[in-house]
């Protein structure tokens, strides 16, 4: 698992409202899940200071809970951007040059894999074969396809995200 | 409510409105993925600007069962089966078949219009007409956001028969004469399960329903929390009763959020009119029921790893002994069923256990769902009497093979279960006829092969679905799925020796016989039973260095056919790997070493002339 | 007691119902293999290398014997051919995913696996091949390093950190075959709040888990000609360190360590019990001023390093109730560094202060703030009982037929009070001895405090001193610290002075003693062994009580002046910080 990247940007009232859940339910028994899909709900994510807040407010310790999150598959420990990317890395967009296509990616949007822009626009991840070899090199904006690619249609492919 | 008198009253009063009016039924089932909600607001719209709003009622309901043919529309009366419809074909349906009460023919599924005499009823169509629904019995006909339509089809009559006139061990006592087994997957005998629950001296018990389902392909118990999701609440209430517990748990994956979202109307419904919670009927019976959600890990289908994970912790079987039954649930006495298994007890209650006995086979009697899918005409949910053969599910009911292919075998049980190959179509699907091939009922996932479908890849795939999923805690499961996985792998890139073959063997009892928990204990029979029935196909990988069905990418070579190319470059042009070679309008040549085996010169041929093998 | 007749192997035996197989086995005279499985800690049945036929109707069931239950009429095999094979393959995809440099391996010789693939005759390690862990070593502890390399996930350590002690720093993170032992976040364990306990390294099976060592900086210490290099050892470590030379649990072999502690070249072989009579004098006195001023109450002692950091962690607020003594680890670094340099006539910059010890913690509690009473650290190295074992063979010592030697003066000289500080209650025992005594003025006619003795997590206990009831209460592990904790928090606690100890039965059990395998400690009550050795060393000293310590004396009369005085403060008496929980 990839340590955190993003500063954690969670407000007072999102800190308030996760207080109000932790003190909600913290009292029943097996609250641990709940209080942190609620926490997800709030942040959209699981970052170490949400973590941090649940295991104060409810004396779980930390690492419990960070063994939970790790756990299931649809706890998020890095915040996803509005727009997904990702990039094809299978074999035949890989010798098409999509890892060209990726080092540019890392290099103009500044993040690595799984990680986030910090205006939570975009988020990176590689992926295996789409099915789409014949379009090699081959990346995902959300739900849309880009084939035939190169590093100068980039700009212009993400100028069209706002 | 009280008495038996005023539920009936409430029933008659539903049944009188729902049959008052025309019903339009529009699954919203599996059904929403094709567009099923934009369906049903253009149904809302036309049938409000036709003015017939106080006339027809448009109903979301839950799976009807054919989604390949979604998203699918039923008109009542007459059962008129419309398929594949779009928002598009609304308006004329409105107009000529609300308005002018002439069914659109051209919409209708083909089959019910064979005839240009009669419409035949949905019911009457080959792949409905061999089914019986007891678990799906209310899915599709029903609006599950409305416990009176629940309460119109019987609903919580069996909750108050149980309360006002049998005695708790009665109950458990029909639920062992019944001969149900539970529908999760192991067919553990659920009236022993009660029995054992109702048996405990420690308090509090609880109640839980196991709605984590996982298989892939497999969504049975989707359809009916989201179809009916009063039967559950009702079943889980009489489990309460039966064994002494007065909490249940409903533990639903949190990929269903529809389900979710049902759920909790419905316990909030139920609570309105009194039949769960605080006194239930007036009888001083109390019983509440939570939703927990899971979180993504396949694992907590297992009993004791989703109590383990409903506790607050990471989903991790544990021993056992001690059973659930004595200690479960925060260490406490629980009782643990799938959605399937509580969705046949309001009927075993009310029509007895004699009744649901005749249906099915000795060992496993009344019906079983089965979610169809893979190289097969109508996927979908299908519920048949347990015993029915395979060759009926697949070809009677499901219409064969798309394109007249040849079946080659069915996996049932997903990644715990195994193969059935063509020669045991006819074997019967209950649960001792199943195992006894090598295979197991599961959790009623069917998938269809045909002869397009490698066997090794297949085991590949289900076994990487278990090293995923598996949660880590024993080495049998931990270490040796992933070396099961790696052996499979040099497989399928024809990288093995016949030695590998043997430790993959090795590997296979082993596990099976070394892992904690039913996750690690099944997960090799894919492998095992593509094994048993296959063994050729492994042995062409390793030994022939050859895919015989085309599939693994290593092993296949493209090749072209010289006297077919016309030297049009298409292929030269779109291959990643500039592995064709050869001048316009000459035949071309694939360099065997530079191809990637991606495909994309074959889809882009338009003189067949590329051929793989 | 409902007894259930069962047979092993053939071999009939009759248990108590709820024992395990591999109890019953054992009652039978039949060893199952085990290696997750550590009785009353881990019992999760997860590696599944002690799997053992039961013989069934329907044929022959492979079962973990850790968990199962015995049954009336139950007949067990433990040594058939699909039993041994079902082991070895078991041993076998551990050993593909598992890092296999034995030879330079802290545990090698000592290693459970190790010992199981001997016993198993194992010929191919390399059996199943594939992907494989090999993470960085996490060295981020002052205390120890964690290796995952050699981590076999039996989850020991995990539940010692999150069952009984109850601190959970570490635990398993992610799924399947990716799962880790670690700590939040993939920090390191020197980014939270680990007390330093050691208890997991004392229960790891393999190499994974071991103290950051010492033995190379001591050595070049003693090497250097400039330095005079003293030692000091702990109570505990008499009672452990033959242990590692193969004499039987509980042996105390004081003289021979001394022997070999002068064989290495130490220049002085001081005794921490010295130390430790020094700290009861403090203590003893603190506590008298504290009832008679009505200061906080209870005190609780401040000797167990592991303790007084869980306390600045989980009970910042409640730092008050710490006696303000420094540890006899401390106390005797700080007069060797003081007192014994002064008399010497060496320069306390010169003198390497070494102390040998069965806990880990004390390699942090030697950086902690307040530890100076020269001006320079008042002690340098900690070395663990295993590191000095490791030592006293790398010297090529004979440690066996070494003769019996004594500690050196004038710091050298303990009393038996002092000894039982290495068991659960040692330190109210000896306390009370001295405290009893100045509060009545009289001599207690038996300086025996049964009550606080033996091996109960919790022992309280009530005394009539002077007319006063003393309630007094002793706990070990900081699980039980916590229970102690939460009634001093919530201001129903009855006591007027706490002993706690952070290692379950005191320091003969801490995280810096031999390793005991599993298949021994699961039968036999180790850190009661080790105390026992204890009780028969105070009972061996004619002199048992702190005050009558002639050296001990001798010190007030020549530095000190009085217990509680200004110097005193300045070299005995310490502060504490709170810390937060991370």
């Amino acid at each position: 698992m990839k340590s955190q990247t993003l500063p954690f940007t969670g407000t007072p009232e999102q800190a308030a409202e996760l207080q109000k859940v932790i003190a909600e339910l913290k009292d029943q028994p097996g609250a641990l899940m709940p209080i942190m899909q609620k926490a997800q709900g709030i942040y959209g994510y699981l970052p170490i200071e949400v973590q941090k807040m649940i295991a104060d407010g409810t004396g779980i310790p930390i690492e419990k809970i960070y063994g939970v999150s790790t756990f299931y598959a649809q706890f998020n420990l890095q915040p996803k951007g509005k727009y997904r990317i990702s990039v094809c890395l299978g074999t035949a967009c890989y010798v098409k040059g999509g890892d060209k296509i990726w080092d540019a990616l890392r290099k103009k949007l500044g993040i690595g894999e799984g990680e986030c822009t910090s205006d939570r626009k975009f988020s990176l991840d590689s992926c295996r074969c789409i099915g789409a070899c014949g379009m090699a090199p081959v990346m995902m904006i959300n739900d849309d396809v880009y084939g035939r690619l190169t590093v100068d249609q980039l700009d212009g492919i993400l100028a069209k995200y706002n | 409510m009280k008495t038996l008198e005023e539920l009936l009253k409430l029933k008659a009063e539903a049944q009188a409105a729902m049959a008052q009016k025309t019903r339009v039924l529009v699954c919203c089932g599996g059904c929403t993925s094709s567009g099923s909600l934009k369906v049903t607001a253009a149904f809302e719209k036309e049938i409000a600007a036709a003015g017939l709003a106080d006339k027809v009622q448009v109903v979301k309901t839950g799976c009807m069962g054919l989604c390949s043919q979604g998203p699918i529309v039923v008109i009542q009366p007459g059962n008129i089966f419309y398929s594949h419809i779009d928002e598009l074909k609304v308006g004329k349906i409105v107009n000529e078949h609300l308005m002018g009460g002439k069914p659109v023919k051209e919409f209708l599924y083909p089959e019910t219009v064979a005839d240009p005499d009669k419409i035949l009823a949905m019911a009457e169509t080959n792949f409905y007409k061999k089914q019986l629904c007891l678990a799906l019995r209310n899915c599709g006909h029903i609006s599950p956001l409305h416990i009176e339509e629940y309460i119109a089809r019987d609903g919580y009559e069996a909750l108050w028969r149980c309360l006002n006139e049998k005695k708790p061990e009665e109950i458990v006592q029909t639920m062992i004469d019944s001969g149900l087994r539970g529908r999760g997957g192991a067919g553990f005998p659920t009236g022993k399960k009660w029995l054992l629950a109702a048996q405990q001296k420690e308090t509090p018990k609880y109640v839980i329903c196991n709605a984590d389902e996982g298989d892939p392909g497999a969504f049975m118990d989707r359809s009916v929390l989201e179809g009916d999701p009063h039967v559950i609440l009702e079943a889980m209430t009489i489990a309460g009763y039966a064994t002494g517990s007065h909490h249940g748990y409903i533990y639903v994956r949190a990929e269903y959020p529809i389900a979710v979202q049902r759920l909790e109307i419905a316990i909030d419904q139920a609570h309105k009119l009194g039949v769960l919670g605080k006194n239930i009927f007036e009888t001083g019976f109390d019983f509440d029921i939570e939703l927990r959600l899971g979180a993504g890990a396949f694992v907590c289908g297992e009993g004791s790893a989703l109590m383990t994970s409903i506790e607050g912790n990471r989903g991790e079987p544990r021993q056992k002994p001690p059973r659930s039954a004595e200690k479960g649930l925060f260490q406490k006495p629980s009782l643990l069923n799938n959605v399937e298994t509580y969705a046949n007890i309001p009927q075993i209650i009310l029509k007895g256990a004699d009744w649901f006995k005749a249906i099915g086979t000795e060992g496993s009697t009344g019906t079983k769902v089965f979610a169809v899918g893979g190289k097969i005409n109508n996927t979908g949910l299908v519920e048949v009497p347990m015993g029915t053969t395979l060759r009926e599910v697949v070809y009677d009911i499901c219409g064969g093979i798309p394109g007249g292919g040849k079946f080659k075998a069915a996996q049932t049980g997903g990644p715990s279960g195994g193969c059935i190959p063509a020669d045991h179509l006819d074997v019967k699907m209950d649960f001792d006829s199943l195992k006894k091939i090598g295979s197991m009922m599961g959790s009623g996932g069917l998938i269809v092969m045909d002869e397009h479908t490698c066997m090794v890849d297949i085991a590949k795939f289900f076994l990487e679905f278990t090293v995923d999923e598996s949660c880590g805690k024993c080495v049998p499961c931990r270490i040796g799925t992933r070396r099961m996985l790696d052996i499979l792998n040099k497989i399928t890139m024809g990288q093995a020796t016949m030695e590998d073959l043997d430790k993959l063997e090795e590997l296979c009892s082993h596990i099976q016989q070394n892992s904690l928990c039913g996750l690690g204990q099944s997960a090799p029979n894919p492998v095992v039973s593509t094994l048993k029935y296959f063994r050729d196909e492994y042995i062409a990988h390793i030994v022939d260095k050859r895919c015989p069905a085309g599939v693994c990418k290593k092993l296949v070579r493209y090749t072209i056919d010289k006297t077919k190319c016309k030297g049009c470059t298409m292929c030269a042009r779109n291959c990643p790997a500039v592995a064709i070679s050869g001048s316009i309008r000459q035949p071309h040549e694939i360099d065997q070493v530079k191809c990637l085996k991606c495909g994309a010169c074959m889809s882009n041929c338009k003189f067949g002339a590329i051929s793989k093998g | 007691m409902d007894m259930v007749n069962l047979k092993v192997n053939g071999i009939s035996v009759s248990v108590p119902k709820g024992t395990k197989i591999v109890a019953a086995a054992h009652e039978a005279g039949v060893k199952v293999p085990t290696l997750c499985y550590l009785k009353g800690v881990n019992e999760i049945a997860s590696c599944r290398i002690c799997m053992v036929e039961v013989v069934g109707p329907r044929g022959n069931s492979l079962v973990p014997a850790c968990a199962q239950p015995v049954k009336e009429g139950m007949e067990v095999l433990t040594n058939t051919p699909r039993v041994l094979d079902a082991r070895r393959r078991t041993l076998q995809l551990i050993l593909s995913d598992h890092n296999k440099k034995c030879l330079s391996c802290v545990r090698n010789g000592k290693c459970e696996l190790q010992e199981l693939c001997h016993e198993m005759n194992m010929d191919d390690e390399d059996h199943f091949k594939g992907a494989q862990h090999l993470p960085p070593v996490d060295d981020s502890a002052v205390h120890m390093d964690r290796d995952n390399s050699k981590c076999i996930l039996c989850r020991r350590c995990v539940s010692m950190c999150t069952n009984i002690q109850q601190i959970g720093v570490i635990g398993a993170n992610n799924r399947g075959f990716n799962t880790q032992i670690g700590c939040a976040f993939e920090r390191g364990l020197g980014e939270t709040s680990c007390v330093s306990c050691g208890q997991c390294i004392a229960v790891c099976p393999t190499g994974a888990l071991y103290e950051k060592s010492y033995i190379d900086e001591v050595l070049a210490a003693i090497a250097d000609p400039k330095k005079h290099v003293v030692v000091q050892t702990a109570p505990s470590v008499r009672v452990g360190l033959g242990e590692e030379f193969g004499y039987p649990i509980g042996t105390d072999v004081e003289g021979k360590m001394a022997a070999a502690l002068r064989r290495i070249g130490f220049d002085k072989v001081f005794d921490t019990d010295f130390g430790a009579d020094l700290t009861i004098m403090e203590e003893a006195n603190e506590f008298v001023e504290r009832v008679k001023t009505g200061g906080v109450l209870p005190m609780i002692t401040s000797c167990s390093p592991g303790w007084v950091k869980y306390c600045e962690h989980y009970y910042p607020d409640q730092l008050a109730h710490l006696s303000t003594c420094k540890s006899p680890q401390q106390m005797q670094g700080a007069v060797t560094k003081t007192y014994y340099a002064k008399k010497a006539g060496i320069d306390p910059k010169d003198i390497v202060s070494v102390s040998v010890m069965p806990c880990t913690a004390k390699k942090f509690e030697i950086g902690r703030d307040g530890q100076e009473a020269a001006g320079v650290k008042d002690v340098d190295y900690v070395l663990t009982t295993r590191e000095l074992a490791r030592m006293i063979k790398r010297v090529g010592l004979d440690f066996r037929s070494l003769p019996d030697e004594t500690f050196d003066d004038p710091i050298g000289e303990s009393t038996g009070a002092a000894v039982i500080f290495g068991a659960t209650g040692g330190v109210m025992e000896a306390a009370l001895r001295t405290a009893v005594e100045t509060l009545t003025g009289e001599t207690l006619a038996r300086p025996e405090f049964h009550e606080v003795r033996g091996q109960e997590g919790i022992k309280e206990a009530t005394y009539n001193v002077a007319g006063m009831e003393v309630k007094v209460a002793v706990a070990s592990s900081t699980g039980n610290a916590r229970k102690i904790m939460d009634q001093i928090r919530a201001g129903t606690a009855p006591w007027h002075f706490v002993e706690i100890m952070c290692c379950p039965g005191g320091c003969v059990n801490g995280g810096g003693q031999p390793q005991v395998p599993a298949s021994i400690r699961n039968f036999v009550n180790v850190p009661k062994l080790r105390a026992d050795a204890l009780y028969r060393n105070n009972e061996a000293k004619t002199i048992r009580k702190s005050h009558e310590n002639p050296s001990i004396k001798k010190i007030y009369a020549d530095f000190l002046g009085k217990p509680g005085s200004e110097t005193a403060h300045h070299v005995l008496h310490t502060h504490y910080v709170p810390r937060e929980v991370c």
